[in-house]
């Protein structure tokens, strides 16, 4: 949503995302496609070549790029077990509006019932 | 191979985002007005990302009280920023990885790397973080903190902008 406020003001913006599917739905301009955990679009920790790799993406969209809704998805796959990646990214408790959401389903349940 | 923009998701929230209509009837698009190793370039990121002892950290206590909101604020991110001197603040995310090396979400030295070797004009002095939770619709963002940032990157002379939601 900022890409769009920023981009629709004159500056050229490229996101990098891991739900690039998502970006397309919003019409940017340019996106970079990462398959990597929430939390790190850049890579791992003091991996200095993979995240060298995701930035360079970018800065190749802003050179070759000619028309909005381009895409380049960057061809690393996470060096971490796919299960341990999925529970490490997330927050050790649940965040607020997820026990939120879930104090509503319960409560809607019991009406129910 | 393209990428699987579901690999990580929670799997409740699948369904959701693939039955997604498209959000925007027209594409937007800026174009460069030049070459990449010329520009100024600026970074943005939505993980919460502070500097500690210059800045307050984003309002969780309010949002632990109104699950619903989250901090539309954002903080300047200098481009001299040190390591220690980062911390995140953000309930939607394992923060740990940002206090070993937050070039994973804001990658601040790769981008002076490229400065360093002519690949970009240079760094902006200035880069920004948000936080990524945000109340259905994003108003705020929208109408207020969107355009202020805006301004800012402007009065810099600043090209473009990577922006990396975590």
């Amino acid at each position: 949503m900022l890409a769009r406020v920023i981009e629709e003001a004159g500056i050229a913006t490229v996101t990098v995302t891991m739900m690039p599917d998502l970006a397309e739905k919003h019409r940017l301009s340019r996106v970079v496609g990462v398959e990597f955990p929430f939390g790190h679009p850049f890579g791992l920790p003091n991996d200095v070549r993979m995240q060298r790799t995701v930035a360079e993406a970018a800065l190749r969209l802003f050179a070759e790029a000619t028309e909005p809704e381009s895409r380049l998805d960057v061809d690393i796959a996470w060096p971490i077990d796919a299960a341990v990646a999925y529970r490490d990214w997330q927050p050790a408790e649940p965040s607020p509006v997820v026990a939120y959401n879930a104090r509503m389903r319960q409560q809607a349940e019991e009406r129910g019932s | 191979m393209p990428v699987d923009s579901y690999k990580f998701l929670p799997r409740s929230f699948r369904a959701s985002f693939e039955r997604m209509p498209m959000q925007e009837e027209t594409p937007v698009w800026a174009p460069l007005p030049l070459p990449v190793k010329e520009a100024q370039v600026a970074l943005m990121t939505s993980a919460g990302l502070y500097v500690k002892g210059r800045q307050p950290p984003f309002d969780v206590a309010r949002e632990r009280e109104n699950p619903l909101w989250g901090d539309p604020t954002y903080r300047v991110i200098p481009r001299d920023v040190r390591q220690e001197e980062v911390a995140a603040s953000h309930l939607h995310l394992n923060t740990r990885d940002f206090y070993v090396d937050f070039n994973v979400a804001l990658p601040m030295a790769r981008f002076l790397e490229l400065e360093a070797e002519g690949k970009v004009g240079r760094l902006a002095d200035e880069s920004y973080s948000f936080m990524g939770f945000q109340e259905r619709g994003c108003a705020e963002w929208r109408t207020h903190y969107g355009p202020e940032v805006v301004r800012r990157l402007k009065d810099a002379g600043v090209h473009a902008l990577v922006l990396a939601p975590a």
